[in-house]
């Protein structure tokens, strides 16, 4: 066998050790990134034994007497999130058509708008609450516009790359029947792209629940507000019942919208 | 040449038109009665967010002002005007988004590597038993849907201030999401391969080394350079809760109204994101050839 397959078995040593090679280059920085970000062995055995004991302190997850006031919490991400993502659906469509190639053609006005896109994407989500913050104040509303900022850079990028996977022929046809500019996307265009659209649209409020958690840690409202307060005074069993109350729901949107996004698309388009 | 239009009689006509008539009528009355429900949902949210337009009015000329501030030196004039006087804090900005890449880095790196342990128990076809799968499922659920930056506020109280707590909130979070990602990929492997090993009476371990993972490490690279992207992003806020890197410096400048610094430090992380893409895109380009890219 050796004989009749000389190149299985006597590869170059350069392929052989290619490999390995560069696992071990990506372990030399791994092991240069823990001494550099001060991983000691003893840091980490102590902060072992601390979470162990904070893991200890959670059970059982009780909410204490503020139930209500985290009902009302988790309502105002739902609502943070439901808002945020809309406005940005909404913004975002105009400003997509103007970034699809098959839309515009000129590239000069095709390029500024993807890149104050991308800009827009760059940034965090806490970031824009915190930038927000500065402008509306502290409280929810600060929140539904940062989602709405951070989401209109991910949706226009999204939604042109809908658009140009369009098919081009309905249109053709709008156009040979002299329809306007605005009679082809009207007529061409949105049907074709509506329900990627509503799809996704859909996705992103559920994944937005979760970053909608999280924005209010800097004070951005909702229930990571009451999340960062409880753990800086180490209520731990507030803590976990909170985070149980994030788990659960999110899977209830996670169900909710994939019931929706099915009777939208129907069922084949996703799988 | 002619063409003949056929022309139905008129009661055939009238029975067609009246099943058209009532489908396309059923279909305007979901599609308004959806709307109705999605308008009356975002009015309560709305409510519940504490929506109100009038602030938005006041106050959206400090959102433009806010950019105009923050493009100001303390001078007056604009920040491009004296890029060095701008960009004066460079050197310490570079060693915290450094610091940023390597926690992202690392996080990244440790946390594909455990989801590359836990995935073989977590995929339908490789798990050894269906309890385990269904134990590892739920835990790889659990590190997915907690955000980051809470494992990073609680891991900040047990290993103290600093890269650590940052460190290991990326690694939980990459775990629990690349570990779906990975079992996806297993899931979709070719079974025969493993057949053809476990014939020569080799143990599971062997079938998984020599069956599935050449099939799947392409994939598995991908993804990971995936997540890596999506890591710098995370780990650039970490900061806010004390879990190092950039966002620390980042919260100060805008705690403390230093306007030209949080424009600096902006269009630091902006740049390197942008970097970043360009290069994992490139990267993961060269290695799986262009349709992997898709």
């Amino acid at each position: 066998m050796r004989a009749r397959y000389p190149d299985v078995f006597d590869r170059p040593a350069s392929a052989r050790l290619a490999t390995p090679a560069m696992i071990v280059a990506a372990f030399a920085i791994l092991i240069y990134g823990l001494v550099d970000l001060d991983f000691s062995p003893s840091r980490f055995v102590a902060g072992l034994s601390q979470l162990g004991w904070i893991g200890r302190m959670m059970i059982p997850p009780d909410p204490g007497s503020s139930l209500p006031v985290y009902l009302k919490a988790l309502g105002e991400t739902l609502s943070i999130a439901l808002l945020g993502t809309t406005l940005a659906a909404i913004f975002a469509l105009p400003v997509s058509l103007l970034a699809a190639r098959n839309v515009v053609a000129s590239k000069i006005l095709r390029f500024p708008v993807r890149r104050v896109l991308d800009s827009i994407r760059g940034v965090d989500t806490l970031i824009w609450a915190l930038v927000w913050i500065n402008v509306v104040g502290l409280g929810p509303f600060a929140g539904v516009l940062a989602i709405a900022v951070a989401d209109f850079g991910a949706f226009g990028k999204l939604f042109s790359e809908a658009i140009e996977g369009a098919d081009q022929k309905q249109v053709e046809g709008i156009r040979a029947s002299g329809g306007s500019a605005l009679h082809e996307i009207r007529f061409g265009l949105l049907p074709q792209v509506l329900p990627v659209i509503a799809g996704q649209v859909l996705y992103f409020i559920e994944s937005n629940t979760r970053s909608a958690t999280i924005i209010g840690i800097v004070g951005a409202g909702g229930i990571g507000l009451q999340l960062a307060e409880q753990i800086r005074v180490l209520e731990w069993q507030k803590v976990s019942f909170l985070i149980l109350m994030i788990l659960v729901a999110v899977a209830a949107i996670d169900f909710i919208s994939s019931k929706l996004r099915f009777a939208i698309i129907g069922r084949r388009a996703i799988a | 040449m002619t063409v003949a239009v056929s022309i139905l009689p008129e009661q055939q006509l009238a029975v067609l038109n009246a099943a058209y008539r009532q489908a396309v009528a059923r279909r305007r009355w979901r599609l308004f009665l959806g709307t109705v429900v999605f308008a009356a949902a975002l009015f309560l949210a709305a409510v519940g967010a504490e929506v109100n337009l009038r602030t938005l009015f006041t106050y959206f000329g400090n959102f433009v002002s806010y950019f105009d501030r923050i493009l100001t030196l303390d001078s007056g004039q604009r920040v491009w005007t004296d890029v060095g006087e701008w960009l004066w804090g460079w050197r310490k900005w570079l060693k915290m988004l450094a610091e940023t890449l390597l926690i992202s880095y690392v996080g990244t790196l440790i946390g594909a590597t455990f989801a590359f342990i836990l995935n073989f128990f977590a995929a339908e076809n490789t798990s050894p038993a269906p309890w385990l799968r269904f134990v590892v499922r739920r835990l790889l659920e659990f590190a997915r849907t907690v955000p980051g930056i809470v494992f990073a506020l609680v891991f900040v109280i047990a290993f103290g201030l600093g890269p650590m707590a940052g460190v290991l909130a990326i690694a939980i979070h990459s775990t629990g999401a690349l570990g779906k990602l990975f079992s996806e990929i297993v899931e979709n492997a070719d079974m025969k391969p493993v057949e053809g090993i476990r014939s020569t009476g080799a143990s599971w371990l062997a079938c998984m080394r020599f069956a599935v993972v050449p099939q799947v490490t392409a994939g598995y690279a991908s993804y990971a350079l995936l997540r890596f992207e999506i890591n710098v992003r995370e780990a650039s806020v970490m900061g806010f809760v004390g879990a190092g890197g950039i966002g620390q410096e980042l919260v100060v400048a805008i705690r403390k109204f230093y306007y030209s610094d949080v424009s600096a430090i902006l269009l630091t992380i902006i740049v390197t994101v942008f970097v970043i893409d360009i290069t994992t895109g490139w990267l993961r380009g060269r290695l799986f050839g262009k349709e992997a890219r898709a």
